[in-house]
């Protein structure tokens, strides 16, 4: 079937696909997200193909690609729709008994299958694990159930549904109440309401009528990758939500702006348009309503401050992605100088899951100002690395502890960042407060786009807020003084005091420049860029002071606060150190225990990445 | 505008050679705003961003060249130099921050002999670090070629490189 | 014209709707610090020295000088804590600054050197990395040493927006951002027409012009108000001059049909008038040889022989060539003279040849 012309046609086509989906006997989906894809998830994709093919079962088993499913830790992953069984870690070589025993038959492949590391027993169903189970995946669930290149898939799904909905059954106004009586607060980092915004776009007069939608897909935080798997798994759930919102607001055109950085969600993403217009659900005169709205594609270049509002606009006018003070919001005055509004990836999702659920229904999930769920990346120091969709209000204990499994190899927590480099580092005993906006404010850290970095007792607070003082002095654009200069004197001093040259008075500097910076920067970037100073300064001065006044780096990461030792018990003098070392700080006899020089060693550790017996320690 | 963003392991068209030049402006032309993207195709069928093809592009669509300098300075992902056959991107994003790579990175740096942003001086290498690949749960994680890497140590980091060297037929210049 | 009013530093200010806070306060005789502004460009808000605090504003300072003024507005210009914030920012500019006001060619005449005057600012509290560039000296008219840059932008700014030319853009970003041509050309080698309008708004020592280094303190010059010669545009300018002469040329602000702005003819074009060619009296050929002679003695030749030529040959045997320099008034007579007194309608300028 070629274009879609009216509701009534999407819903036959859409019952068609069920019938034809519901012919096949099984349905299998390997995880194809950019994580399982550097454990070679292709090959076992391509093997399960090949399989299938060689015993002529392409017509009983619809077999998908998928997006990201979550669980990046413990890729690739393979989900039996029929089952219900779930395997991690597969080789291409566990792929024909998975055919034979679960696929065919009803067993389980009991290595395959996922390990709990608390008592280590075996999970069969993806629901049963902890790190699925106290998730509420009301976006992320259809990452697993379709394959992103197929729009039959998502239509069969209910996909474009809500569309049809909004333009045929419900006007704009009434669209926008229903988002604001949900209680979206976008996604994107300062939790601004969705449908406030959208009302002032809707309001605001453009000079020839011409207004624009934009998602923002430039997600910078450095540890955070929510939307890159959204746009990567489910790309048309952002082409349907952006249609709706182009529909609230009254624009024609519309602008997804993604970062480079992510080839396979660029790809999914505009094979998805090509086919969502063929289908006449983008375009021209969308299902017979009369709507025109069209999206392009615009790539970045590589700067994290185009994930401000003003600085994005900029760079898809083809320009350098400097902001520029507001107001004029772009609410009134945004690309090329119409009224434009600007979401990011997993705000457009929830779009079409509001219509489809009813506000007051989604209105249910979370707390009493922030609805609905959130998606963070759950990374660093944690054993379940992934993604992970929970209801508003959970608390940081439980995500760590519970979805999370805690801290590898039974080191202490320390501390969880949040909020990107806009964020803080939020400390144990704030553990147990519900994640919501109001909150990780409260704590200093904010939502933002939903990166959450576990850090455990290795982990260096000065060198944590170092590295992001690093991070923003290298992606402020320089436009104005105090994020240019200030952030550039704040990580001068940061560096001095990991180097061991620390005063108290540079803790005194640090916190007045850290006022005024955020008091006095131009954009979002620099006036959030001391967070991650205050929050440290905060909540781990000690370590600071460990640092100043003692010259001791407590996590031993600093390296001019560190020295190596090799543990003559443990070394067997097999020399792998000392051919490392770049300095030739190392000496012992062949098969005697060796020693370090510490005037000589310059501390970049590579001996102890090189020692077989795990011999050299720092303190 | 290609669907698959990789550049990796291409031969890249000599900059005096205009006519792939000319299809990407034509194909673009009328586009409000689209440098960006008009960048990344000439990177991508160059290699780099030439000053010769710079001059080119300024005229054909009618930017001051400035204009051209500006935004290919802006932007991380641009070079204004050519790279090496292989180009090989370490993200130190937080999550792999957290998981130390920069003892990698520190790796690469001795092995290879070059700092990130720069080129062995044979053109086999170049080396570069990113703000964060957005595979934080493989983390440490690289991409080589287009190829990525996950869970990397400075052992994996030099086998990665010692392979590369050998399967390449490039002169060893590693210096263990 | 509709009008509105708001409050600022006490004081009710009716000003006209479009106006910023920084105008609307000049208007009222508030004077705002600034340093990125300049009234002939778009408004840019990176400096900011001109933040003002404005009641019910969820970050509370704004930019005055990209803020549109708005009615009831309440707005403070001067608080402890804004003064805190401009100090501030004024210590992280010195910080990275050469700090040579001594023999710095803008001494006197720089926007950064006042503000630091003006709060007290001695030795920045933060010491670090400085920039290093090598001063650049590439053509005969416009130096170059963006260490003295405070990266206003409003070099890349006045050739963009006013004089449609774009030599300059920013570099890189960050730290590591600067002002400049595309891969470092000389001036000489980009479409640089040596207008000196980047050195008219630089507020510090980072432009300057190379034929007026060292020959006089802003203090230390005469200014003189005149009309530029060049033309008939009737742009004003201040001569600089110093013990007898021109030593640089500059354009008061918002004065004049220029407003500012200027052509590198009236900028740089004054090394005429000291110069040992230049005429001083009027010149009469005598037997092959151009001898001096009296404005009467000349003017009287003239006449004579325009008389004798009309007589002769009839009005249109002689032309007028009337010159580009001289104002639309003195052109305006020029022509009556030819067609009025003389009756010939042959008239012609010097912009045509």
């Amino acid at each position: 079937m070629a274009r879609i012309e009216t509701p009534a046609d999407l819903e036959q086509y859409r019952l068609q696909l069920r019938e034809k989906f519901g012919k096949y006997q099984y349905a299998v989906s390997v995880c194809g997200g950019t994580g399982c894809r550097a454990y070679d998830c292709i090959n076992v994709f391509e093997t399960l193909r090949e399989i299938i093919d060689k015993k002529d079962m392409s017509h009983t088993v619809n077999l998908r690609l998928t997006g990201c499913q979550g669980f990046c830790e413990m890729g690739p992953l393979m989900f039996i729709h029929k089952n219900g069984i779930f395997y991690v870690r597969i080789s291409p070589e566990a792929v024909e008994r998975i055919v034979e025993s679960s696929i065919l038959g009803d067993e389980v492949v009991e290595e395959l299958l996922y390990k709990s590391p608390a008592d280590g027993r075996r999970i069969v169903h993806q629901q049963e694990i902890p790190f699925y189970n106290k998730q509420r995946r009301f976006l992320l669930a259809m990452n697993r159930d379709i394959d992103p290149l197929n729009i039959d898939d998502y239509i069969a799904k209910g996909g474009y549904g809500s569309l049809a909905w909004a333009l045929f059954e419900s006007s704009s106004e009434e669209i926008i109440d229903i988002i604001e009586r949900a209680g979206l607060r976008g996604r994107g980092g300062a939790g601004f309401p969705t449908g406030r915004k959208w009302r002032i776009a809707r309001q605001a007069p453009s000079p020839d009528g011409i207004k624009y939608v934009i998602c923002n897909a430039d997600e910078g935080d450095p540890g955070a990758y929510m939307d890159r798997s959204l746009l990567e798994g489910n790309p048309h759930q952002v082409i349907e939500g952006m249609t709706i919102g182009a529909y609230a607001i009254g624009a024609s055109e519309g602008y997804v702006y993604v970062r480079h950085e992510y080839p396979l969600a660029v790809h999914h993403l505009l094979e998805a348009l090509d086919q969502a217009r063929e289908k006449g659900l983008l375009g021209k005169n969308i299902l017979g309503s009369g709507l025109d709205f069209d999206i392009k594609v615009s790539v970045g270049g590589g700067a994290f401050v185009c994930g401000e509002e003003t600085g994005l606009i900029a760079s898809i006018e083809g320009k350098r992605g400097m902001p520029r003070p507001r107001p004029p919001y772009p609410a009134n005055y945004g690309l090329w100088g119409r009224p434009t509004n600007i979401n990011n990836v997993e705000t457009w999702q929830n779009v079409p899951l509001i219509l489809q659920m009813g506000a007051d229904e989604y209105a249910k999930i979370g707390t009493e100002k922030s609805k609905g769920t959130k998606i963070f990346s759950l990374v660093g120091k944690i054993n379940n690395t992934g993604l992970v969709e929970v209801p508003m209000g959970i608390t940081l204990r439980e995500i760590v502890y519970e979805i999370g499994g805690g801290i590898p190899r039974g080191k202490a927590f320390k501390a969880v960042q949040t909020g990107g480099p806009s964020g803080g580092c939020i400390p144990a005993h704030l553990l147990d407060i519900p994640v919501d906006f109001e909150r990780l404010q409260e704590v200093g850290s904010m939502m933002g786009s939903g990166g959450m970095i576990v850090m455990d007792e290795n982990t260096c607070m000065v060198d944590i807020a170092r590295y992001f003082m690093e991070f923003l002095t290298h992606e402020s654009c320089g436009k104005c003084v105090p994020c240019r200069l200030g952030t550039k004197r704040m990580l001068e001093i940061l560096t001095k005091i990991c180097d061991g040259q620390g005063t108290n008075e540079n803790l005194e500097a640090l916190e007045s420049l850290a006022a005024d910076i955020k008091a006095s920067s131009l954009c979002a970037l620099g006036g959030t860029s001391p967070n991650p100073v205050l929050t440290t300064l905060r909540y781990f001065r000690d370590e600071y002071e460990e640092h100043i006044v003692n010259k001791r780096c407590p996590a031993g990461i600093c390296q001019a606060l560190i020295t190596l030792r090799i543990d003559p018990d443990t070394c067997t003098g097999c020399g792998a150190c000392l051919k490392i070392c770049p300095v030739e700080a190392i000496s012992g006899e062949k098969k005697q225990p060796h020693s370090i020089d510490p005037e000589v060693c310059i501390r970049c550790k590579l001996c102890i990445s090189r020692c077989p017996k795990e011999a050299i320690y720092t303190e | 505008m290609e669907k698959e963003g990789c550049s990796c392991n291409r031969s890249f068209v000599p900059p005096e050679d205009l006519s792939p030049l000319e299809d990407i402006v034509e194909r673009y032309r009328g586009e409000r705003g689209a440098l960006i993207s008009v960048f990344h195709e000439i990177q991508q069928t160059y290699g780099y961003l030439d000053e010769g093809i710079m001059g080119e592009l300024a005229k054909k669509l009618g930017y001051q060249l400035s204009h051209l300098y500006g935004l290919a300075t802006f932007y991380t992902q641009f070079r204004l130099k050519p790279i090496g056959k292989h180009l090989i991107r370490i993200c130190h994003g937080t999550a792999c921050h957290v998981r130390n790579v920069r003892e990698v990175t520190e790796e690469a740096k001795r092995f290879l002999n070059i700092v990130p942003g720069e080129t062995t001086e044979d053109m086999y290498f170049t080396l570069e670090t990113v703000n964060c690949l957005g595979t934080c749960a493989i983390a440490p994680v690289l991409v080589v070629d287009g190829v990525y890497h996950g869970h990397m140590t400075p052992s994996k980091m030099k086998k990665l490189l010692e392979k590369m060297v050998k399967e390449g037929g490039r002169e060893a210049s590693g210096q263990d | 014209m509709k009008h509105i009013s708001l409050t600022i530093d006490g004081i009710e200010v009716i000003t006209t709707p479009g106006r910023t806070i920084l105008e609307a306060a000049a208007e009222a005789g508030i004077r705002i610090p600034t340093l990125c502004y300049d009234p002939r460009l778009e408004p840019y808000g990176s400096c900011r020295v001109c933040l003002v605090e404005v009641e019910g504003q969820g970050r509370g300072f704004l930019p005055a000088c990209a803020t549109p003024a708005d009615e009831d507005m309440v707005v403070r210009t001067d608080t402890e804590k804004l003064r805190g914030i401009r100090r501030t920012i004024i210590e992280l500019l010195l910080s990275d600054h050469p700090n040579d006001c001594m023999t710095c060619e803008s001494a006197g005449n720089c926007e950064l050197q006042d503000l630091a005057y003006e709060y007290g600012v001695r030795k920045p509290r933060f010491q670090g990395e400085q920039h290093h560039h090598e001063a650049i000296v590439d053509n005969p008219i416009i130096e170059r040493d963006y260490n003295k840059c405070v990266l206003c932008g409003r070099c890349v700014r006045i050739c963009r927006e006013v004089q449609g030319v774009g030599v300059y853009d920013f570099a890189n970003r960050g730290f590591e951002a600067v002002p400049g041509t595309p891969y470092n050309r000389p001036l000489t080698e980009t479409p640089c027409e040596f207008c000196g309008q980047c050195v008219s708004t630089c507020p510090t020592g980072a432009i300057v012009s190379i034929p007026s280094k060292g020959k006089g303190r802003s203090w230390q010059v005469r200014k003189v108000r005149t009309t530029c010669a060049y033309c008939g545009c009737g742009c004003q300018i201040d001569l600089h001059v110093r013990d007898g002469r021109i030593v640089d040329v500059s354009s008061p602000l918002m004065v004049g049909p220029g407003e500012g702005n200027h052509c590198a003819k009236g900028r740089y074009g004054y090394g005429f008038v000291h110069h040992s060619d230049r005429l001083t009296t009027p010149l009469v050929r005598k037997e092959g040889e151009l001898v001096p002679a009296t404005w009467e003695e000349a003017l009287g030749l003239v006449a004579d022989r325009i008389s004798k030529a009309v007589k002769e040959q009839g009005p249109d045997s002689v032309a007028f060539l009337a010159s580009a320099r001289c104002t639309n008034e003195e052109n305006y007579l020029f022509q009556k003279l030819a067609r009025a007194v003389v009756g010939t309608n042959n008239v012609d300028h010097c912009a045509r040849l």
